[in-house]
């Protein structure tokens, strides 16, 4: 579902001298359906690059990113739009969301946005926030006074949300405790068990050791620190 | 008009020609011009067609436009006849028809079957006109969406492009704030489907008999446009499905010749507060009385009241 | 999949000096794309060019027009552009009060262009209009009064309403947010956000503001000097921004 061929990226901040920063040549992984691979390398390596750039948040500077048949680096804008709205999820590291909007409204975004009624979706949204103990007279309140537990768990409820076939985890455990932890990755199971794409970015390493098949060490495609 | 002139004014007047008026006043080639203009409002009915106004013996808001009208219509072998609010005698009314005695020499009348052209201010005659007729209205303020648009250039662009949206806004606020729809005189209308148009400060009553089978003249002097209605042209007064258009009619009959269909004007005929309901169009009710037909505060005839 | 605008090489100049020029984007159904820039970046110019209320000195904007496909509206006649701009697209004015008649009841405000379009009975009409006013957050008793007596958070709610009556299919707003308070700019942003949802709406907002764009965008074009220096996705322009004035503009950006 997911394949990265030979890509590369550097950055150039016009503003700093033109000094250019490549971050990433010979990037290269696969993930199969109902496959969950992990990210690895040290802090800066390009894990959250890699990803970004897989969501077409970055863009890409050479190479191919197919997800699914389309091939996120050369898309347009339209299409990748589309893609996150039905195949491509992404669970980012912070919440980011609109204020004032009642958190299980956040939830339930994602689901209206492929056409489900007001409803369903904030029926949906509630078992999620439900399963992940977020208590219901939260529920109409913004989540932007949550705290950072909290509001990685709206985050994720939000990212599961839809049963998208890609899903794109960076750090989806950290800031939880053990129970919390538990669903999530009890979350993470099912959706592997429905055939989800899931690429993932651990620090928790039994987290990783429990659910991943696979791990992909991004260290080999920064330049300057392949070996 | 001149008030009476001493014999040497006279004299002097005549020394220079002053007396000598081109027939109604205008010259020919003004006339031409203004004829140009209601041929063009005839062709293309409720379309307002700027004209170049002339200065007139009487100062604007005072007929001048409707004065010109009629000045470029008529013929030595026409009856003319003026009323002002329905009455032929009042001051404006009898200053314009003597103006044209005077510049034209033309006959002129009271009674409405015998006009051929009818000059008017504020009222439709009564008595239903014929093909042989014309009817000329003065006008005050042409542009019936002037007071929701200020904008010239834009309400030009409205007629145009049959963007008439804002006059249904202005009958709506009326709903809105009345309960209903509250204009009472220059009701919009919309003429052979296509232009709306101010049929001047006529009452709503009179909305009806714009239909008719005389030519309808508008002339508004100040503001240099004319506009024109022919025959039988059909004419629709603007309303909402649900608030249908309604010519008022009166609760009474008329006092002096009993007409229960004409349009009335009250008069208070003592300090205790009497009233009077009459005809407004004085013709009319005197022809009925004339015939036979008596109001409920009727007097005996009284010399010069027809 | 037609695209609902078709901009092909847009230019407009004021003599010799550049209002926009070389300016050419697809909008599909349901998209918002942003146009930012500093005061003098041509956007205000482009905007108004795609709405038909300047003329381009070059290039064509095309409309997919429910009768007959893609039209340019550029060599459009006016009535057609006028009949256009009354029903498939609306305009949403920085000041309500170049959007609104002042001098007119909201609910006639908002009647108008049902009226414009011939609707006739009055009792629809003042339904449709209080339907409006609440999904505006606007209190229907307040459905005879002026919008001089609103306040401007009101006032420009009112022009949303007004604007949207008619379904549109395509929105222009010039910095609709501008001149509001930071609380009353947030509740409008959130009213936008649902409409432009539930509508399915496309819109094309010109914005100084990068956090509105982030709200409310899924493209964004950002302008300087009356060029477009970069496109793209709005999450990805503001995120991994290419070009120089636009890693200028990001960087910018007070953080609260």
């Amino acid at each position: 579902m997911i394949r990265v061929e030979n890509v590369s990226k550097s950055f150039t901040l016009h503003n700093q001298g033109a000094a250019v920063i490549p971050v990433m040549r010979g990037g290269e992984l696969t993930v199969a359906r109902g496959e969950c691979v992990a990210l690895t390398g040290a802090s800066g390596a390009g894990k959250s690059t890699l990803m970004r750039m897989i969501y077409g948040n970055y863009l890409t500077a050479s190479g191919r990113i197919m997800v699914g048949d389309l091939d996120v680096a050369q898309a347009a804008p339209r299409e990748i739009l589309e893609l996150r709205r039905h195949v491509l999820g992404y669970v980012s590291q912070f919440l980011r969301v609109v204020p004032r909007v009642a958190t299980l409204d956040v939830v339930a975004e994602p689901l209206r946005a492929v056409g489900s009624s007001e409803a369903e979706a904030r029926a949906r949204a509630g078992e999620l926030l439900a399963q992940l103990n977020i208590p219901e007279r939260l529920w109409q309140l913004s989540p932007t006074t949550f705290s950072g537990g909290e509001q990685q768990r709206v985050n994720i409820a939000r990212g599961f949300a839809h049963p998208y076939p890609v899903l794109l985890l960076d750090e989806p455990t950290a800031s939880l405790d053990a129970t919390n932890r538990a669903t999530v990755l009890a979350l993470i199971e099912e959706a592997k068990a429905r055939g989800t794409a899931i690429l993932g970015i651990f620090h928790d390493e039994a987290a990783r050791d429990q659910i991943c098949d696979r791990e992909v060490d991004v260290t080999r495609f920064t330049p300057g620190l392949a070996a | 008009m001149s008030p009476a002139m001493t014999q040497s004014d006279q004299d002097l007047q005549e020394d220079r020609g002053m007396n000598d008026y081109n027939f109604a006043y205008l010259d020919e080639q003004t006339k031409r011009m203004i004829r140009r203009a209601i041929l063009k409002g005839l062709a293309i009915p409720g379309y307002q067609v700027p004209f170049a106004s002339r200065e007139m013996p009487m100062p604007y808001g005072w007929g001048t436009g409707g004065v010109q009208v009629s000045a470029a219509v008529l013929t030595p072998e026409d009856t003319f006849k003026v009323i002002d609010q329905g009455a032929d005698d009042t001051t404006n009314a009898v200053s314009i028809r003597r103006f044209f005695q005077k510049t034209a020499g033309v006959a002129v009348t009271e009674a409405t079957t015998e006009a051929s052209v009818i000059q008017t201010r504020h009222r439709i005659p009564e008595a239903a006109l014929r093909e042989d007729q014309v009817l000329v209205y003065q006008v005050p303020i042409p542009e019936p969406l002037r007071f929701l648009e200020p904008s010239e250039v834009e309400t030009r662009k409205m007629h145009e492009l049959e963007e008439y949206g804002l006059m249904h806004v202005k009958l709506y606020e009326d709903i809105a704030q009345h309960g209903a729809i509250a204009t009472a005189y220059a009701y919009p209308v919309k003429v052979g489907g296509r232009y709306v148009m101010d049929p001047s400060p006529i009452p709503k009553f009179d909305n009806p008999k714009l239909e008719m089978a005389a030519i309808q003249l508008f002339g508004a002097g100040r503001e240099q446009r004319i506009y024109a209605l022919p025959p039988y042209t059909q004419v629709v007064s603007l309303d909402f499905e649900d608030h249908p258009f309604e010519a008022s009619k009166a609760d009474h009959p008329c006092g002096l010749c009993g007409a229960e269909d004409s349009y009335l004007d009250e008069l208070i005929v003592d300090d205790a507060g009497g009233r009077l309901f009459m005809c407004s169009d004085t013709d009319y009710c005197a022809a009925r009385q004339a015939a036979g037909h008596r109001g409920a505060d009727a007097a005996p005839v009284v010399e010069g009241m027809a | 999949m037609t695209p609902l605008l078709q901009v092909e090489n847009i230019a407009k100049f004021y003599g010799a000096r550049i209002g926009c020029t070389d300016v050419s984007f697809d909008l599909y159904p349901g998209e918002v794309m942003g146009i930012v820039g500093e005061s003098g970046s041509g956007k205000s110019t482009l905007l108004n060019t795609l709405a038909g209320h300047l003329t381009p000195d070059r290039g064509a904007v095309r409309f997919d027009t429910r009768a007959d496909g893609l039209r340019d509206t550029v060599t459009m006649s006016e009535p057609e552009r006028r009949m256009l701009s009354r029903t498939d697209w609306a305009f949403v004015h920085q000041h309500a009060r170049d959007g609104l008649r002042m001098n007119v009841s909201a609910g006639g405000n908002v009647g108008e262009r049902l009226m414009a379009v011939g609707a006739r009975h009055y009792g629809d009409i003042r339904a449709s209009a209080t339907d409006w006013l609440g999904r505006v957050e606007i209190n229907e008793d307040r459905i005879d009064d002026r919008p001089s007596a609103f306040s401007g958070g009101m006032q420009q709610r009112l022009q949303i309403a007004r604007n949207l009556v008619t379904g549109p299919r395509l929105v222009f707003m010039d910095e609709p947010t501008g001149g509001l308070d930071v609380s009353v700019q947030a509740r409008l942003l959130d009213l936008l956000r649902g409409l432009v949802r539930e509508m399915g709406l496309s819109a094309i907002i010109v914005t100084h503001d990068l956090a509105v764009v982030r709200l409310l965008a899924d493209r964004l074009m950002v302008m300087k000097d009356g060029h477009v220096v970069e496109t793209g996705l709005t999450d990805q322009v503001l995120d991994d921004p290419q070009h120089g004035y636009t890693q200028l503009l990001v960087s910018s950006v007070l953080q609260v």
